[in-house]
């Protein structure tokens, strides 16, 4: 750590020998400046070396011609080309996939924040077991990814599943359904996964806005005649909107980048391709450096466009 | 009856039922987990719907498999478990190293550019790490970090940085200020005062982000598998399970016996921490 912050100690101005005209020591204004950045700088560093140079550096990669085999050899600055972004935008697929990232992520963040919303709303106020049932309602967020898409294969399994086990005997299904293996199914049951195990996160944020709203809004309500579902309509909906637009914001830039959830349900099998999978495939299957880096382009471009319009919507409506 | 006396009474009971349905659906996946993973994949195949294990088929052998090291005809689990471990406590200790002091400037300290920085972090996230991870991919590869636990330690810092600088921020922001200055009075530097009056205040947020830290860095996956899957011997437990997985005609009980170990620790840590954590977590949501 930087132990030789300024404004720690005594700044060495001080010690100047006053021989010309004496510098004015440092004021205070100016060493809080000072050991601000110095004890900011670490975090700063960390994040532009392993983050902010990588990404200016994806966009470079993207217009060049690199494929793992060429690496050693390809400078910073070599020759640059659009080859990369033509290819991606021509491979056969490239709409399709994008059009599946965004019904993943749209699906996603909605149903997240559904669950989140009806769960949070139910556990507002306390009973017996509260506390237990809060934190165990936080379980799929909090466990590994890995572990959680495994288990939810599991329990799909078309031979030894749970699920299609007791559908079919208790629910009449004629045949066992492969969820995850079949285009019809597929892309929803990763939503429905994505939703189950994100939706603590909404929950979480939801939950803390609902207590810190004040108990005389809805006692005023009350006593004004309102029911239950008009309280919930007027009264908490208004309060927690802003809460709910954010997460929105939140939650569907985290959707649009996710690679590990699908690629472990379905490694992108069965219509469920989504774009980040594909540069995992550009960059893995084929070594082709280029092209993955373009297409990481493309998605980190696309997402930005979505975000611009949703904030520009949601700035309107809210205000 | 009126509307709001019908309205009170159907909601007291479907709040009921939505509870005990959550419950249902967070907490199945576990237990079926832990089921399967203690019954011979023989009986899973006779009777895939049980739902509890007779105490005759009880079996202990699939984590046996697991964790027994490859060279006894285990998976290995064992060492995977020490990676993961070391990684994550590495990358945690380190991030709060860089993070508590980061945290404390932008919530005390007028510094050029503090305004900026919450919006960097913000930014941040708008980039998929698949983005950062061809660059990554690409330096570690040339710097002979690929393949190493270093260079992973390295990546999970930063992913978990501009979060942690987020929530510690937040919490020191909550201390009052007129007691740093009244240490500052009694003559106590800007490092003192961080280390005498801010750090013990801030502990429980301190531990709150500690524990985000360390489940976040337990559970990567992505990183893991672009970094380390040519060096079996350095994968984490993760990248272990998913390996297993894609490996040839691993019985499903196994599996999820890897899961179990997997999942058990962080979901022990959690239980154990878990009011430190939400509070820690959501500090300062309310007003959002």
């Amino acid at each position: 750590m930087t132990t030789t912050a300024p404004g720690t100690g005594r700044s060495p101005t001080l010690e100047q020998p006053a021989g010309r005209r004496p510098r004015r020591p440092l004021t205070l204004r100016r060493r809080e400046s000072r050991a601000g950045l110095a004890l900011v700088a670490p975090t700063l560093l960390v994040v532009l070396a392993v983050i902010g140079i990588p990404i200016v550096w994806t966009v470079v990669l993207a217009f060049q011609r690199v494929r793992l085999a060429t690496l050693r050899r390809t400078g910073l600055f070599g020759e640059f080309t659009l080859d990369n972004i033509e290819r991606v935008l021509h491979t056969p697929g490239f709409a399709d996939t994008l059009v599946t990232t965004l019904i993943y992520s749209v699906g996603s963040t909605a149903g997240s924040i559904a669950l989140g919303l009806v769960a949070a709303l139910v556990v507002r106020r306390p009973f017996r077991g509260r506390t237990l049932v809060r934190a165990s309602m936080l379980l799929p967020y909090v466990a590994p990814v890995v572990a959680m898409t495994f288990v939810w294969q599991v329990m799909l399994d078309p031979q030894l599943g749970i699920v299609n086990h007791w559908g079919q005997r208790l629910l009449g299904w004629d045949t066992a359904v492969p969820f995850l293996s079949q285009e019809s199914t597929a892309l929803a049951t990763v939503i429905a996964f994505e939703a189950w195990r994100y939706f603590p996160f909404a929950f979480l944020f939801l939950l803390a806005r609902l207590q810190a709203v004040p108990g005389e809004l809805e006692e005023a309500s009350r006593v004004d005649g309102a029911t239950p579902t008009q309280r919930f309509r007027h009264i908490l909906l208004p309060q927690l909107m802003p809460v709910i637009a954010l997460l929105g914001v939140l939650r569907f830039i985290m959707t649009f980048n996710k690679f590990d959830d699908v690629y472990l349900l379905t490694g992108g099998a069965a219509g469920t391709e989504v774009v980040s999978i594909r540069v995992y495939e550009f960059l893995t299957a084929r070594t082709d450096i280029g092209a993955a880096s373009a297409q990481a382009v493309v998605l980190a471009v696309v997402l930005v466009v979505f975000v611009l319009i949703y904030l520009r919507f949601f700035a309107r409506r809210v205000d | 009856m009126d509307r709001d006396r019908v309205e009170t009474v159907g909601l007291r009971w479907l709040r009921r039922l939505v509870i005990a349905a959550f419950l249902l659906v967070t907490v199945f996946p576990f237990y079926y987990m832990l089921v399967l993973s203690v019954r011979p994949i023989e009986r899973l195949l006779l009777d895939p719907g049980a739902l509890v294990v007779g105490l005759g088929e009880l079996t202990v052998s699939t984590y046996a498999e697991v964790l027994k090291a490859t060279e006894d005809g285990g998976q290995g689990f064992l060492a995977f478990i020490r990676n993961s471990g070391l990684v994550a406590l590495a990358a945690t200790l380190l991030t709060l190293v860089v993070a508590i002091p980061g945290a404390y400037a932008v919530s005390r300290l007028r510094f050029f550019g503090r305004r900026q920085v919450d919006f960097l972090f913000l930014a941040v996230y708008l980039f998929p790490s698949i983005v950062i991870a061809i660059p990554l991919f690409v330096v570690f590869t040339r710097a002979g970090l690929r393949g190493s636990l270093v260079g992973l330690v390295l990546v999970y810092i930063s992913q978990t940085l501009p979060v942690s600088v987020y929530m510690l921020k937040n919490y020191f922001e909550t201390i009052p200020v007129s007691l740093e200055e009244s240490a500052a009075i009694d003559g106590a530097g800007r490092l003192g005062i961080i280390r005498r009056i801010s750090l013990p205040l801030a502990a429980p947020s301190i531990m709150a982000v500690a524990l985000y830290d360390f489940m976040i860095a337990w559970n990567e996956f992505l990183f893991a598998l672009l970094f380390l899957v040519d060096k079996p011997h350095r994968w984490t437990v993760s990248l272990g399970l998913a390996q297993l997985a894609d490996g040839v005609e691993v019985p499903k009980t196994v599996l999820m016996a890897g899961s179990v170990v997997l999942t058990l620790p962080i979901v022990l840590l959690f239980f154990a921490t878990e009011r430190l954590l939400t509070e820690g977590l959501t500090t300062g949501a309310e007003k959002a």
